[in-house]
């Protein structure tokens, strides 16, 4: 892999703004009711990759969020724990003790998170740390700004030097398509970091407005699909940032469902990065059991 | 897939062993699926018997005869249905020529469209109910008639309201004034849609009318007459007389009819046009259609895909304007046409009233059978057929969306319209290419032209033969828009300024 550097992302198809947002909108008109609700809200809710990304970040914060992680639903034991929980670096030892043995994994955002702008060998140092303090995913932003400035090797290079330094840890590969505005760069990026060895693609960093809109994560689909169509390598997708309802998350699975398959429909093809979705989902689950909305005071925040 | 024909037979073989061996994507697993989410009926009354509309109330037919309309996805019957006959008709075209002669004529221009504004109004508070009853009686999934058919027919009431009292900024340095009884026969694939297209600009240009409906689907268009007693629209402005071939003959050869539109088949309209030859009547007809959707390789390919779809299985294709002719450039028909197999597999068929159904029931059993026979013509001519493998349920009428690919300029499937879920697919090499294919055809309705250069959309677009041409996007409608064919897919505008026309008299 890698051996023929993409320098030249013109090939790619391109992406016309009007039809793929009306496709994406489309797909959001989906009645999904009863049954259906039920079972999309626990494979929603399967594929959560709990985040906390914030400077005030601690260990009592991130072990708190770790028992969400398991139970998201106390009461209810049939509720799956979530996917994984994503922090930062440092507080990765936090994470894993608080999980071992639970099944969820522990991803950690690396290489200069969020912006990216730090020299490639401490981007590098960044993951190695994180990887050997226990991560099982990395969370890699691209430089943009080489990105936009057309120095689509060099943001090759670079995936391809994180994913050497990951060795058997997944790796996913953050485009930030708030900050590459148009759906062609998202395409062409898509495509890059697949070609560099990305095992997932994710829309964002939460950072950023807009983040995974419908219409971006309609468009990476379909990029992971042009893909496997020629390679026959499943890539996954992480939509991430602006998903708070359950109407959201449910959108992204029909997303899924109808542009890749049900292939897909697996926490280890499709996540949902995300933290106050988390409570929506609960909530919508409650009311799918019991007829009623309950009071968000039954819901723990965390 | 390849649909080049003249490659030699091992460069196929070779072919086909490529795509064989590709990874394929499974769509309609079961990991997660949708449950049934039907439509309500419960606010739709139906009666059990619907009488002729005619001078503001609803008659029994002088005919004696009543029609059973069944639901095309179920067989049910869902009412009978009065039959105009020759003595309806007159009484239908008298009580519009009374009308037109004592009230509407007169009628201030801005009362006319205090009326029509009405209309409007009464039909967007009731579109769920007119949704229902369109996908119940026509076969279309709900999505459709929720989305498209009932706001765009209030739409058209709302759009043409606002003309009635400006018609002189439409026609400057005119005088204008109405024609008189308007005559207007609708088909069947967009019942209430098309009734709205005839009625609104009629009205608002002073003009009263006798509508007769497709015989397969009467319901919306009575129900609409409900609206019209209920808005107060004086009696005899607007009347409905549902029927067959024969009603509309009847109408068509009315002395006192003074305008016909029609849409429909072209043959019908060919014997409409002779039967109106030298009686001074006024006549626009909107015919069938073939129309080349051409994709070029520098088109956004994915989205180009879904215009395919939008193109020629919206409304199971029963679109006069459908896109059923695929023109697609040879350095990328192998992977639009690999997409486009993928793509079909996901369209869920089935039950119209399920709010997630996207290709519903065939209209009527006439129908289906003519769409079995065109497509049994193309694999006697050699095409090779592309088919959705979903389920088929067990009563009713349905087709699989199908394609063909390896299909010639002179097979039947490239020349004749099939009003159904089937596509043509042809291949080309140049721009010019593609035009002269595109126009290669006696209809001249509509085209698509998919390419991410915006020269290019110009260029072709003036050189297409056709009244309506959408680029990088398909079967978008709007009022303000007109709509109408070249060559034997009719003449005569309808929708825009230029739809005005047809239902004024300038001097």
């Amino acid at each position: 892999m890698g051996a023929v550097l993409p320098l030249d992302l013109s090939h790619l198809p391109r992406v016309d703004q009007v039809g793929v947002e009306e496709r994406a909108a489309a797909l959001g008109k989906r009645s999904i009711k009863k049954s259906a609700k039920q079972r999309g809200i626990r494979l929603a809710i399967s594929m959560l990759d709990l985040t906390t990304l914030e400077g005030k970040d601690s260990d009592g914060k991130v072990s708190q969020l770790c028992q969400k992680a398991m139970r998201p639903m106390p009461g209810d034991p049939t509720v799956p724990h979530v996917a994984a929980v994503c922090v930062y670096p440092n507080l990765v030892p936090v994470a894993k003790k608080a999980l071992e043995g639970s099944g969820v994994k522990v991803a950690s955002v690396a290489t200069g998170f969020p912006a990216g702008l730090v020299p490639l060998p401490e981007k590098i140092a960044d993951v190695r740390s994180a990887v050997s303090m226990g991560a099982d995913e990395i969370d890699m932003v691209i430089d943009r700004g080489a990105f936009l400035s057309g120095e689509y090797s060099r943001v090759f290079d670079e995936i391809l030097a994180v994913k050497d330094a990951c060795g058997p840890v997944h790796l996913k590969v953050i485009l930030e398509t708030g900050e590459l505005e148009t759906y062609d760069n998202v395409r062409r990026a898509s495509h890059l970091a697949m070609q560099a060895g990305a095992d997932f693609i994710k829309t964002s960093t939460g950072k950023i407005q807009p983040a995974s809109t419908p219409g971006v994560v309609l468009v990476m689909l379909e990029a992971i699909r042009d893909h496997y169509r020629e390679t026959g390598r499943r890539i996954g997708m992480k939509p991430a940032g602006g998903v708070r309802t359950s109407k959201q998350a449910l959108h992204l699975l029909v997303l899924v469902k109808e542009t890749l398959g049900d292939a897909w429909l697996t926490p280890d093809l499709f996540r949902i990065g995300a933290s106050t979705v988390t409570n929506d989902l609960l909530m919508q689950l409650a009311k799918e059991s019991t007829g009623r909305y309950q009071s968000e005071d039954y819901f723990t925040k965390d | 897939m390849s649909a080049k024909v003249t490659d030699s037979r091992d460069t196929e073989r070779a072919k086909a062993q490529i795509e064989a061996e590709r990874p394929r994507l499974e769509f309609g697993g079961s990991v997660w699926d949708y449950a049934p989410a039907p439509e309500s009926k419960d606010h739709v009354r139906l009666e059990k018997k619907y009488g002729l509309f005619i001078g503001g109330q609803f008659v029994t037919p002088k005919s004696r005869k009543f029609f059973r309309t069944i639901n095309p996805a179920t067989e049910e019957v869902l009412a009978e249905v009065a039959e105009g006959g020759l003595a309806d008709v007159d009484a239908a075209v008298r009580s519009a020529e009374n009308a037109h002669r004592r009230y509407w004529a007169r009628l201030r221009p801005a009362e006319r469209g205090k009326y029509i504004y009405r209309i409007a109004r009464l039909l967007q508070e009731k579109s769920r109910e007119f949704a229902v009853l369109e996908t119940m009686n026509g076969g279309k999934p709900i999505k459709e008639s929720r989305d498209v058919d009932i706001p765009l027919a209030v739409a058209h009431f709302f759009y043409h309201a606002g003309w009635a009292d400006k018609l002189e900024y439409a026609f400057p340095r005119h005088r204008v004034s109405p024609i008189g009884v308007c005559g207007q026969i609708i088909p069947w694939n967009f019942p209430l849609l098309m009734a709205a297209w005839k009625i609104a600009p009629a009205l608002a240009c002073g003009n009263t009318v006798v509508l007769k409906p497709a015989e397969t689907t009467p319901l919306t268009a009575l129900h609409l007459a409900k609206i019209c007693q209920e808005a107060d629209l004086p009696p005899g402005v607007v009347n409905i007389v549902p029927g067959a071939g024969e009603t509309g003959a009847h109408l068509v050869n009315h002395p006192h009819v003074r305008k016909i539109a029609f849409t429909g088949s072209t043959e019908v309209g060919k014997v409409i046009q002779r039967a109106t030859a030298g009686t001074g009547k006024r006549l626009t007809l909107e015919l069938g259609g073939k129309a080349a959707n051409i994709i070029f390789e520098d088109a956004a390919i994915d989205q180009a895909v879904e215009g395919i779809i939008s193109g020629v299985y919206f409304n199971q294709g029963h679109v006069c304007c459908a896109g059923s002719r695929l023109l697609v450039q040879e350095s990328v028909a192998e992977t639009v046409l690999g997409k486009l197999a993928d793509r079909i597999s996901t369209l869920r068929l089935g039950d119209p009233l399920d709010k997630n159904t996207d290709v519903g029931a065939i209209n009527s059993k006439a129908q289906l059978e003519k769409i079995r026979e065109m497509v049994a013509s193309g694999l006697a001519e050699g095409a090779q057929m592309h088919q959705s493998a979903c389920a088929i349920p067990a009563r009713g009428f349905w087709f699989p969306p199908t394609f063909f690919t390896g299909v010639a300029q002179s097979h039947r499937i490239a020349r004749e319209e099939i009003f159904g879920p089937v596509l043509a697919a042809m291949t080309f090499r140049t721009p010019e290419e593609a035009v002269e294919k595109a126009n290669n055809i006696p209809y001249g309705l509509s085209a698509g032209v998919w390419t991410d250069k915006g020269s290019k959309i110009f260029k072709m677009t003036a050189k297409m033969k056709a009244g309506v041409v959408w680029a990088n996007t398909f079967n978008k409608f709007d009022p303000s828009s007109p709509f109408g064919g070249y060559k034997e897919s009719g003449f005569g505008r309808e929708g825009g300024v230029q739809g005005l026309r047809a239902y004024v008299e300038l001097s």
